[in-house]
């Protein structure tokens, strides 16, 4: 009877004692995250802090303006050439975006799911470009931009970015998790193989849809030296271009930069709250399958 | 609905070929079951029929045509996976209706289509839910359903049964077969699973290495299997087999036990002799062949299965369910003469 009475204490006893390490590593946990958590926030604070000061004030290291004032924005606002930058941005990124997801998972399907001669070179090939890096890169698009006619134009800012092996790379092996066995079905039923493709295969694949949208998205809207190289005229900028000029050579305008930037950072906001959501749901549906 | 056929059917992937001729006939509604170890080419074969794999050599006639170049679509087959494949990201009409896309069913026939299948399979109210809100045994009917909504001449089934647990395969065996007899399509089913086998076709198919060992009435390779390899493979627990000679006097035992059957060689030969353990039993008004030591015992209930050390070999003998015999005891197990079988010690074929 005792000592049946005392398991349950020696039970408490033993549990706070090994709660307490436990305890420690919590806070430890919480500690980085918390500095991590800073580390990522302060440069968007000091963004947002230095977009409502006046020019006088933006080399003053605090964070709270002293006579905080929009005054930048409505400048940033109505300068036209900041909405002509925007668009721009938007359409580059927009239909870039879009090209990446079909073509590159058009291109990562074929190489998981078709057996054929040269598959393996093919994808190797295309694994090898991850290597090149883009400052490599820049002067030989220069000079096929300029031998087609495509310096300044959309089409000479987007092409090199239409496709990436990166996101080949990332669809191929997604496809590698939808099992052949949901192809075949769709074959016995009558689908041609570009309708197995996008009926059965890319709705498998949303997830990893929504994180190349992401990522493309983001890497477009902030591309900076190559679209600075094709561009000559004001009117063909992109935002970080176009935002690089504001001010002139004896005196950047932090202030208005950090304007265009805060207002520029809005679209990926919206994209990534569109996505992620994807991104969390497929997550979960593959929890429940099996 | 038609006979499905194939002949001198080869498949080689890379110059190796896995299966070596495969022959069959199946008549028109027959429900006809493949099943041999993994690896056998059971699915390569039924993969062959779906159209899903090239044929190397040889052909399949599915009613009067010969279909080796018809792509899926147009085999007028249709194919249950083993992980159902039904779309996740599709509710279970959608599912369904899938399985009509390439008919020329009007839109209300096809919806009838839809609700009458749903009916037969008892999952009306299933019909808006998304697969994972569906368990096994339902996704697997899901699956079933997408394939029967075609009526196709030829049902195509791969290990469906495989994923689900002991008691819903019983049952959905059942259903299966219940289902056949309702709309009596033509079914070729593969599985590894003797018991699915035994319980289900019509016709058995015995696969080995990309050979068929024999085909025949689920009574025909459990009473005749034509072959040590059938014999042992169908029925559980698996028969035994003890050495012995087949000579001109008859058939003799290793251990020296001779027995009267109408078997005999002109020139002496070794043989396995088989006997499945529900014929060998404790019986002193029978024939008494081998006696051994009991070293473990098996109750399953209304019998004992015991396990048997005997001079040529362990044997396993059926007991009485009551008053088994104790592990330790000596026993002498008998047989009817006529419940053996006999195989070729070297080729392994049934000695007739
Ligand atoms: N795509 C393939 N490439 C090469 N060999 C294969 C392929 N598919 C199956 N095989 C081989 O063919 C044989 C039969 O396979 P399979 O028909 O899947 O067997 P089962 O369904 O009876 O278990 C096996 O030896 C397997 O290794
Ligand atoms: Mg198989």
């Amino acid at each position: 009877m005792t000592a049946t009475d005392l398991r349950p204490t020696a039970a408490v006893l033993d549990q706070s004692a090994a709660s307490k390490p436990k305890n420690m590593g919590q806070i430890l946990r919480w500690v980085l995250l918390f500095l991590g958590g800073i580390m990522m926030i302060m440069p968007i604070a000091y963004m947002i802090s230095t977009s409502l000061k006046w020019p006088h004030e933006v080399y003053n290291v605090n964070l709270i303006p002293e006579e905080p004032t929009i005054e930048n924005y409505t400048y940033v606002l109505e300068d036209g050439r900041f909405y002509l930058w925007f668009m721009n941005s938007i359409i580059i990124a927009v239909i870039t975006t879009i090209s990446n997801l079909l073509f590159d998972s058009l291109v990562g399907y074929t190489l998981c799911k078709f057996k054929f001669p040269g598959r393996q070179i093919v994808f190797i090939a295309i694994l090898s470009t991850l290597m090149i890096p883009t400052e490599m890169l820049v002067i030989p698009w220069y000079l096929m931009s300029q031998s087609f006619g495509w310096l300044d134009s959309y089409w000479g800012i987007m092409f090199p970015g239409l496709m990436t092996a990166f996101g080949t790379f990332l669809m191929k092996q997604f496809f590698e998790s939808v099992p052949d066995d949901f192809l075949e079905a769709a074959r016995i039923d009558g689908l041609n193989e570009l309708q197995i493709w996008w009926i059965v295969a890319m709705p498998l694949v949303k997830p990893a849809l929504a994180a190349l949208a992401i990522f493309v998205f983001l890497g477009n809207w902030t591309a900076f030296l190559w679209p600075l190289i094709v561009t000559n005229s004001v009117e063909m900028y992109t935002i970080p271009v176009g935002l690089s000029g504001f001010g002139d050579e004896a005196d950047v305008a932090w202030e208005l930069i950090m304007t265009g930037a805060a207002i520029s950072t809005i679209p990926t906001l919206i994209v990534f709250l569109i996505f992620q959501r994807f991104i969390i749901r497929g997550v979960v549906m593959a929890g429940l399958k099996g | 609905m038609a006979k499905l056929s194939l002949s001198k059917l080869t498949k080689a992937y890379n110059k190796t070929e896995v299966l070596h001729g495969i022959d069959l006939d199946v008549a028109d509604g027959e429900f006809v079951v493949f099943v041999g170890p993994s690896g056998c080419g059971k699915s390569t074969t039924l993969r062959m029929i779906a159209g899903l794999e090239d044929i190397t050599s040889g052909a399949i006639t599915i009613g009067d045509r010969v279909v080796n170049n018809l792509e899926p679509k147009d085999r007028d087959i249709a194919m249950v996976f083993q992980n159902y494949a039904i779309y996740p990201h599709m509710s279970v009409r959608k599912n369904i209706a899938f399985g009509l896309r390439s008919s020329k069913l009007s839109k209300p026939e096809k919806e009838q289509r839809i609700a009458e299948v749903a009916h037969i399979l008892d999952m009306t109210h299933l019909l808006d839910r998304k697969p994972n809100q569906l368990s096994g045994g339902q996704r697997q009917r899901v699956a079933i359903g997408r394939a029967m909504v075609r009526d196709p001449a030829v049902f195509l089934f791969d290990e469906p049964l495989s994923n689900l647990d002991a008691q819903l395969r019983t049952q959905m065996r059942l259903e299966i077969k219940k289902l056949h007899q309702r709309v009596g399509n033509t079914i070729v089913f593969v599985t590894h699973d003797q018991v699915e086998a035994m319980t289900m076709a019509d016709r058995i198919v015995i696969m080995k290495d990309g050979h068929i060992q024999q085909v025949g009435t689920p009574a025909d390779v459990y009473h005749k299997p034509a072959n040590a390899f059938v014999a042992q493979f169908i029925g559980a627990p698996s028969m035994n087999m003890v050495p012995g000679t087949l000579s001109a006097t008859g058939l003799t035992l290793d251990n020296g036990q001779r027995i009267n059957t109408n078997l005999a060689a002109t020139t002496q030969r070794v043989v396995h002799v088989g006997i499945r353990p529900d014929d060998l039993t404790i019986n002193p008004n029978a024939l008494q062949i081998l006696s051994g030591v009991v070293t473990v015992q098996e109750p399953l209930g209304s019998e004992t299965l015991i396990y048997v050390d005997t001079e040529i070999g362990e044997v396993i003998a059926k007991a009485d369910g009551r008053t088994p015999p104790d592990v330790g005891t000596r026993v002498t197990l008998s047989v009817a003469a006529n419940n053996l079988h006999v195989f070729d010690g070297e080729t392994g074929e049934a000695v007739q």
